[in-house]
């Protein structure tokens, strides 16, 4: 399989926002972007999945809810059982908790604002399908944008993600939105799945991500999360 | 639908019925008709109007809608025009929004709009429905909506009132435009007291398209259908309309309805794609925003800027409510709904395009040849009326104007009298002092409430001098785009002070590298019935128009919002002023701080003693008297094409500019934009321009830039200057200290993620400011009246 062969879908709800930007970040990696549509039952053959952030329907219940019951999600479920690599950004996360592909749940961020932010995380996890290609314990700098990013589980799911080094992405220096354990991304057992608060798509193009130290929104550290998705797919093949 | 009982309905006022009952008192009073006007409607239609007229009278005779106080001073922006203004300008005033060449086929169209009253009411749905508004302003020009911005001005920060309408604006404008997918690119925030029972919340959208993609709403082609698509038409936003659910109406029909409109953003999200997809496939001829007095615009409007006739059945609208009356649904503002013009073969194409968004669609009736609009209702017509005399031939006055009694007096007290500070330790404590105050610190406790970087084209956004967009991704052709209104100038000199804001805009579009091309404004001022706002008015307008002709820039569209005032108060005449600039390619942008080390920095420009209006006088002294500072406009252009020149050949680090609050304050901005702190001295400064210390640090002179240059650079740059004639110093150095990152949560309430280190704002032989303290000054203000966002 060749890098262009590599066909990532990205879903488009009808209150998807971000979608276009992880398309984007897709073919920066070299991979190709499907578009895949909330009301189909079609996920057209590609080799991984995103969940893009947005609102999917409004988000006027909880978020991602009525998403998780779409008819794409039935086969996003399946594809995810299947060890399809799916990676859920934001709302998308919201989504994959929803429909009980990963566990816990997020809520209204504890400061009861919405709260965009350039966020330091550290990757704790590089081994799954949407991280391998991150050097371990990296730390990172991401956009974070949301209003209810607060991850919660009980303390039985917390102690076992953590034990199980299922805890992908953790908040560094500010907890933006009251996360239990500072909690930013998690995995399934298998690492195929992976949900994470904040945007690594904005943080893809030099010119158009979060400042750094080195020049004025110059960071690319969210590359490395779809770059990670393509290794994954070619080395399967 | 399960309709109320028709028994209980009011006798339907159509025409015949008018015909038939000529002496029936009508409640036009009460819908703010003057006598005159009525009786000029009765003229019109060589009878009384029904009902339904009466509201669309009424509604789009309003002042809001017919511009009736501002048509004869807003002229001049299309007669003080020169050919280079048109050349570029696609569309102009009169339109939804302007339109903007910008180059490689691809066109820009903006307006700002005011949704000031609403807002004051209540203000998390005012600011909502305000940004709503203006994106379907956009969208119906074919255009797709990239960003938004807003202009908010509330009363004191330390009123309890205050927090209530700062709560309720930006959480409105964050959940709207946040759900909307539109990144919020920068804006203004400003508290005054003059502002306290009239707060202004202006919105700003942007949007790009193709040349080919131009649409203009208008209802041509006879037998074209009339569609009305998206939310269904409820009871909310019939402003001055609780006569019509009087009993002069409607007895036993719904009551006194809110008169704030009820935002949902996820329709209008689906709305614009929608529509998008609309125009893409072909299948309309042309769309209309459904805004201020809903369908009554909508449909006189369409059928006046088209052949001129059309034909509704109003019971085909669909609604929320379904015991609404005619005229409510005439009037009724409900939000996310667009009206299309399709011909008959493409409705069915056109149906199953707004079926795939799930989008509500009824079609309402054609396009006539009679050039009447005539709308039927239960069987009865109740409107057959010519729709021009409704949407464009509204009345027309010159309003009395007078020199205001107290501008003189104000004149005289000049802030020049006032006492400096000469003690280094009284100079550091008045930078502090102003860099806290209300309008010059931070306010990313409310744009960190806003998404900045949805669309992934965000180049600059806050706390730049503009917002920039990237247009086309292949070659990098972007806008910048800039907003400003200094009030405290305007209630000193409104010619001038409208001259200022439009010089500060400019300057801010120029000190990204942009070129400034095109110009929205949105005029908020008090009641246009008080001679002394009039001339007010009257003298921001012709120095806008005058401003613009002699920078070349055209006004493209923009807004006037007048009766904000408070009893007999006034506000400050608050002229808001954007302006579009293009950039070739996004890339060569400049930011408005210094990252690296060991930079020059130089002035652009020179200073004079103009503390008069300055934030210096408002914060120090709470002084408000004399005379704005002066205003060079071909000044302004010469340090446009400076920086332009300066961008494109790579020499500048940094560009900022020098308003409210001045050197001082521009500097301790450039420090704290990358935690890169600098050794500034200033003796050369005042030995060149004659000037105090005080006045070094503080005067608002304009035309003024501070950059910073690689010393590599520094012979071109010089170069340049000189070769431009432009006056330039060099004032310091950049020096990032040393030490290494540490959280921002040393900060305390900092959310923006600068690394702390030992660098200053040292201003030689004076005083030296910490990086730390600085920070600490700038950030705290607003979460200490407002809360942290995060902990």
């Amino acid at each position: 399989m060749t890098s262009s062969a590599a066909r990532i879908g990205v879903v488009t709800f009808p209150g998807s926002l971000d979608d276009r930007d992880a398309a984007r970040a897709v073919r920066l990696v070299g991979a190709s972007a499907v578009p895949l549509w909330h009301g189909s039952h079609d996920l057209e053959g590609v080799d991984a999945v995103i969940l893009p952030g947005g609102f999917s329907y409004g988000d006027y219940l909880r978020a991602g809810a009525i998403a998780s019951l779409s008819p794409i999600m039935a086969e996003v479920v399946d594809a995810a059982n299947r060890g399809v690599p799916v990676l859920g950004i934001c709302n998308g996360f919201q989504m994959l908790t929803e429909a009980h592909l990963l566990p816990g749940g997020l809520i209204r961020n504890d400061h009861g604002n919405f709260i965009c932010r350039d966020q330091r995380l550290r990757v704790e996890n590089t081994s799954t399908a949407w991280t391998n290609a991150f050097p371990d314990s990296a730390e990172i700098t991401i956009p974070l944008k949301n209003g209810e990013g607060g991850f919660i589980a009980s303390a039985d799911v917390i102690s076992s993600l953590e034990d199980s080094g299922r805890i992908v992405f953790r908040y560094l220096e500010v907890n933006p939105n009251g996360s239990m354990n500072d909690i930013a991304g998690v995995t399934n057992a298998r690492g195929n799945v992976v949900g994470l608060m904040p945007h690594p798509e904005h943080a893809v193009e030099p010119g158009f991500g979060p400042d750094t130290r080195d020049a004025m929104r110059s960071g690319t550290d969210g590359l490395p999360l779809f770059a990670s998705a393509l290794a994954s797919l070619l080395a399967a093949a | 639908m399960s309709d109320s009982p028709t028994s209980m309905r009011p006798t339907v006022d159509s025409v015949s019925v008018a015909e038939a009952t000529p002496e029936k008192e009508q409640p036009y009073a009460a819908l703010g008709l003057k006598p005159d006007e009525y009786a000029r409607i009765r003229e019109i239609l060589g009878r009384r109007p029904t009902s339904g007229e009466l509201a669309m009278y009424s509604v789009m005779w309003s002042e809001h809608c017919s511009y009736k106080s501002s048509k004869i001073y807003l002229r001049q922006f299309g007669s003080k025009t020169t050919e280079k203004m048109r050349k570029n300008l696609m569309v102009g005033i009169g339109e939804n929004a302007g339109v903007v060449d910008v180059g490689e086929g691809w066109a820009v169209t903006f307006k700002v709009e005011s949704h000031n009253h609403p807002s004051y009411i209540e203000p998390f749905q005012g600011a909502a429905t305000g940004v709503g508004g203006i994106v379907r302003d956009i969208i119906s020009m074919g255009a797709r909506p990239v960003a938004v911005m807003d202009q908010l001005r509330f009363g004191d920060i330390d009123s309890a009132d205050t927090a209530r309408v700062v709560h309720g604006v930006v959480g409105g404008i964050s959940f709207y435009a946040n759900c909307l997918g539109l990144p919020n690119i920068g804006g203004e925030t400003y508290f005054d007291k003059v502002y306290q029972g009239n707060p202004l919340v202006n919105a700003l959208a942007v949007g790009v398209l193709r040349h080919e993609d131009i649409h203009l709403a208008n209802a041509s082609g006879t037998g074209n259908k009339v569609v009305l698509f998206g939310a269904r038409t409820g009871g909310d936003g019939i402003g001055g309309a609780s006569i019509l659910a009087s009993d002069t109406f409607s007895a036993g029909g719904p009551t006194k309805r809110p008169a704030v409109q009820v935002g949902d953003p996820f329709a209008e999200k689906v709305l614009i794609e929608c529509c998008l997809e609309l125009f893409r496939e072909q299948l309309v001829e042309g769309i209309q925003d459904l805004g201020a007095a809903g369908i009554s615009c909508a449909t006189s409007e369409l059928a006046s800027n088209g052949d001129g006739g059309m034909y509704i059945e109003l019971d085909k609208v669909l609604l929320r409510d379904p015991s609404l009356t005619a005229e409510e649904i005439l009037m009724s503002e409900s939000q996310e709904r667009m009206m299309a013009v399709v011909t008959p073969e493409k409705l069915d194409a056109f149906l199953a395009v707004v079926e795939k968004w799930d989008v509500e669609t009824s079609v309402l009736g054609e396009v006539t040849d009679t050039g009447r609009l005539i709308i039927d209702w239960r069987g009865e017509q109740i409107v057959n009326v010519e729709p021009r005399t409704v949407a464009v031939d509204g009345p027309v006055y010159d309003r009395p104007v007078a020199y205001p009694s107290w501008i003189d007096k104000l004149h005289e007290d000049t802030a020049a009298v006032l006492p400096r500070a000469t003690e280094p330790d009284e100079l550091r404590a008045q930078v502090l002092t102003l860099l806290g105050s209300a309008n010059l610190a931070s306010k990313s406790w409310i744009t960190d409430q806003y998404d900045r970087y949805v669309m992934g084209n965000t180049a600059l956004s806050f706390p730049d001098d503009g917002g920039m967009v990237r247009v086309d991704e292949t070659s990098g052709l972007g806008f910048a785009i800039a907003t400003d209104a200094n009030g405290r100038y305007c209630q000193l000199d409104p010619y001038f002070g409208a001259q200022l804001a439009l010089a500060e805009a400019y300057r801010n579009v120029s000190v990204t590298g942009a070129v400034p091309a095109a110009v929205t404004d949105c005029l908020n001022f008090g009641s246009p019935e008080n001679p002394e706002v009039m001339w007010q008015f009257s003298q921001a307008i012709a120095g806008l128009s005058d401003g613009c002709l002699e920078l070349e820039i055209p006004v493209t569209g923009g807004n006037v919002s007048f009766y904000n005032q408070t009893g007999g108060a006034p506000i400050h005449p608050t002229p808001v002023v954007g302006v579009l600039g293009v950039i070739d390619d996004v890339a060569r942008r400049v930011p408005s701080g210094w990252q690296d080390e060991g930079n020059n920095i130089y002035l652009l420009g020179t200073t004079a003693t103009e503390l008069d209006g300055s934030a210096w006088a408002g914060t120090i002294h709470d002084h408000l008297g004399g005379r704005p500072p002066l205003v060079d406009l071909p000044r302004e252009a010469a340090l446009g094409a400076l920086l332009h020149a300066g961008a494109m050949q790579g020499l500048l680090a940094s560009a900022h500019d020098l308003a409210d609050g001045g050197l001082a304050q521009s500097l301790a901005e450039a420090v704290m934009r990358f935690g890169v702190g600098a050794r500034v001295w200033l003796e050369e400064l005042m030995l060149r321009d004659g000037i105090d210390l005080t006045t070094a640090l503080f005067s608002e002179s304009t035309g003024r830039v501070i950059v910073s240059v690689p010393r590599e650079d520094d012979v071109k740059f010089m170069g340049l200057c000189e070769g431009r004639g432009y006056p330039v110093l060099r004032i310091g150095v950049t020096d990032a200290g040393a030490g290494s990152a540490s959280s921002d949560a040393a900060i305390g309430i900092g959310v923006e993620p600068t690394p702390v280190t030992d660098a200053a704002l040292d201003i030689q032989g004076q005083f030296r400011i910490p990086i730390a303290e600085l920070y600490a000054a700038h950030r705290g203000t607003l979460p200490a009246r407002f809360g942290a966002t995060v902990a």
